[in-house]
């Protein structure tokens, strides 16, 4: 049993890892522009496909194809933003973003039905089907590699946000954009940046996301629905919180699955409702996120 | 909006307010409504109606707590799916054949207020986006409920009562039942809107603090609001279940119907009576004839272009910009429209007699302008 358990527990941390990276760029969403992008779920589903096509089509392997498919995230992530949720604004904003990304994962999804159907795949590569013994677990190379994937974007995301002057000026919109357009930061390009970049982590969380599980175009909801409850918990717009969240929800899951596979997903959702219960701000919110 | 509207005058004391010209549209609309199966006898034009009225309800109700309030709500799918699976459930163990479940409806409202309660207590503790999630994750796990729990009958769900009606009529009960949630709903709707009960729900919409601060009692009222729109939905739900004669866990708590009743009540116009009404007769009959015409991949992608076309063209939905655009030709050179910029939108001053947010005339909040804070349509 208590194998089992310890088993449980690293898995979820590892996978938790996976989820951290695609969490953080939903937080860090969320703080810079103030909206919840629905659509990272599919997005993430996105970078799935693409990877997926990539190593198809061109037999790239799924470590390299990242060096594409990061940068045409970006891309769309920064076209997204500039066309769809820069022209919002007015006292209706929080839910007419919140409809936009919804209909921008709506509009992904439709096209990925379109161009892939709605069967079930799932990313292979000599090291997602071989695994290694370590202290007599069993742990595939996929996860561990992505473990060190998520590990290496998180710190590089860590230095760009508190080791650059592009970072300080997220930083500052964070904290007040009013002030930070008052000093001179220009918003409406850190906005469109961070949007870019919190929808590029996704093809790197997409990638890792596929190796490890089957999933169609219908997939992105779950995903989303899961890390909202991460973000949330973990205070929304602190990236801190974002990875203990990730971290701890996922364990959490991995440890109940053990008695109640069906019940697992539910504890997730009920973990939210209880610890808001307690902290209204989740685990690592300010009293006041953006009392505005 | 302005404190002042919260001392407005008593919802009760101007029941007629509305003018002769919008008191004969609706019953002009009515009398169209009630005499569609007629004119349009064949299934397949009253299965339209029946789903239109079915979101006109929905939409309605779930206007009057968030389209107020301004919570928005994405798990009303909650309240709808629990109603249906309700009676469903009740039907099965009761041994209730036939015509009699109608009987059963009101369990349905029972079911939807019960769950509303403690899904509100929970979730209106926080705000804005972090209440979004909770509803969604409260949707998630009553939907995992639908599937795992023993009595709910898992992924093959629940079948209503046969009702032994002809198939060419077989739509038109359904049709009027569904008609009357919907006008039933449109009149509370109308009833909570021109109340003082209703001018606290947009007093929090605007600023809930403040509202506090001047003595509204900000989570009865959240939640008032959120039991009755639940248990409407609930009701809506049930009826829903007997037409559809089935219930799935993906179909009774269905995200995209989420989506789509703020959809409806965001295209018509947030927090108007009318609005939502409008947006559910456009919205959900395109979506039928969508699917039934085309693969569903193609309406999925339509539905969300027609997303982004609506809340970028008219942000505000139809039923405001369209009004203050009348009002714009009607008015014309006799009263300057005061330019809009953030300051217009914290506290909205079309001018003239039909504002949607309460107007004030001429820059000051006169006494007349608070007269009309509660004008409607």
């Amino acid at each position: 049993m208590a194998r089992e358990i310890y088993q449980a527990i690293a898995d979820g941390i590892l996978v938790g890892g996976i989820y951290a990276l695609m969490a953080v760029g939903l937080t860090l969403i969320f703080g810079v522009l103030d909206i919840i992008n629905i659509a990272q779920g599919v997005m993430v589903i996105l970078g799935a496909y693409l990877s997926y096509e990539l190593a198809a089509r061109l037999h790239l392997d799924l470590f390299l194809g990242l060096l594409v498919t990061v940068p045409a995230m970006f891309v769309i992530g920064v076209v997204i933003q500039w066309a769809f949720i820069r022209p919002l604004r007015g006292r209706e904003r929080t839910s007419m973003t919140l409809l936009v990304s919804y209909a921008v994962a709506l509009i992904i999804e439709g096209i990925l039905y379109e161009f892939f159907g709605a069967n079930s795949r799932q990313l292979s590569a000599s090291y997602v089907t071989s695994s290694v013994h370590v202290f007599g677990f069993y742990i595939s190379y996929i996860y561990l590699y992505g473990f060190a994937l998520a590990l290496a974007l998180v710190a590089a995301l860590y230095t760009l946000l508190y080791r650059t002057k592009f970072g300080r000026s997220v930083r500052a919109t964070m904290q007040d954009q009013t002030a930070a357009r008052l000093i001179g930061i220009n918003i409406s390009r850190v906005a469109a940046i961070t949007y870019g970049i919190g929808v590029a982590v996704t093809a790197a969380g997409g990638m890792v996301f596929g190796a490890t599980n089957a999933f169609n175009p219908n997939s992105g909801y779950d995903l989303i629905s899961r890390l909202l409850a991460i973000i949330v918990l973990g205070g929304l717009g602190s990236i801190g919180g974002a990875l203990a969240a990730s971290i701890f929800m996922i364990t959490l899951e991995s440890v109940v699955d053990i008695w109640q596979p069906t019940w697992a997903i539910v504890v997730f959702y009920a973990a939210l409702v209880l610890v808001l219960l307690i902290r209204p701000a989740g685990f690592f919110g300010r009293k006041a996120v953006r009392a505005q | 909006m302005s404190e002042d509207h919260i001392e407005g005058p008593s919802g009760l004391a101007r029941l007629r307010g509305l003018t002769g010209l919008q008191l004969a549209f609706v019953v002009a609309l009515l009398a169209v409504a009630v005499a569609f199966p007629v004119l349009f006898p064949s299934p397949v034009d009253t299965n339209y109606g029946v789903y239109a009225l079915i979101f006109v309800a929905v939409a309605s109700a779930w206007n009057i707590f968030s389209g107020l309030s301004g919570y928005i709500s994405l798990g009303h799918a909650v309240f709808f799916g629990s109603g249906a699976y309700t009676l469903g459930i009740a039907a099965r163990d009761w041994h209730v054949t036939g015509t009699a479940v109608f009987a059963l409806l009101p369990l349905a409202a029972v079911a939807g207020a019960l769950i509303a309660v403690p899904f509100g207590l929970i979730a209106l503790r926080v705000r804005r986006h972090t209440f979004i999630v909770i509803t969604i994750a409260v949707f998630f796990i009553f939907q995992l409920m639908a599937y795992n729990l023993s009595f709910t009958g898992g992924t093959t769900g629940l079948d209503s009562p046969f009702l032994p009606w002809g198939a060419q009529t077989y739509n038109n009960p359904f049709y009027y039942i569904a008609l009357a949630c919907a006008v039933g709903t449109i009149a509370v709707a109308w009833l909570i809107r021109r109340s003082r009960f209703g001018l606290q729900l947009r007093a929090i919409r605007d600023d809930e603090d403040r509202a506090r601060g001047l003595g509204v009692h900000a989570m009865r009222v959240k939640l008032t609001a959120f039991v009755l729109s639940g248990a409407i939905t609930g009701l809506v739900g049930a009826v829903w279940f007997f037409y559809l004669t089935q219930v799935q866990p993906p179909s009774g708590f269905d995200p995209l119907f989420d989506l789509s009743v703020v959809l409806m009540a965001f295209l018509g116009g947030l927090g108007t009576v009318s609005g939502p009404v409008l947006g559910a007769l456009i919205i959900e009959p395109g979506q039928l004839y969508l699917t039934a015409n085309t693969n569903g991949y193609i309406s999925e992608i339509l539905l969300g272009a027609l997303f982004l076309v609506a809340v970028l063209l008219v942000p505000r939905g139809i039923i405001p910009t369209g009004g203050e655009y009348i009002r714009r030709l009607t008015t014309k050179g006799r009263a300057a429209i005061p330019e809009r910029g953030p300051a217009s939108q914290r506290a909205p001053a079309p001018t003239g007699p039909r504002s949607d947010e309460g107007a004030t005339r001429e820059g000051g909040a006169s006494k007349g302008a608070r007269r009309q804070a509660g004008k409607i349509l």
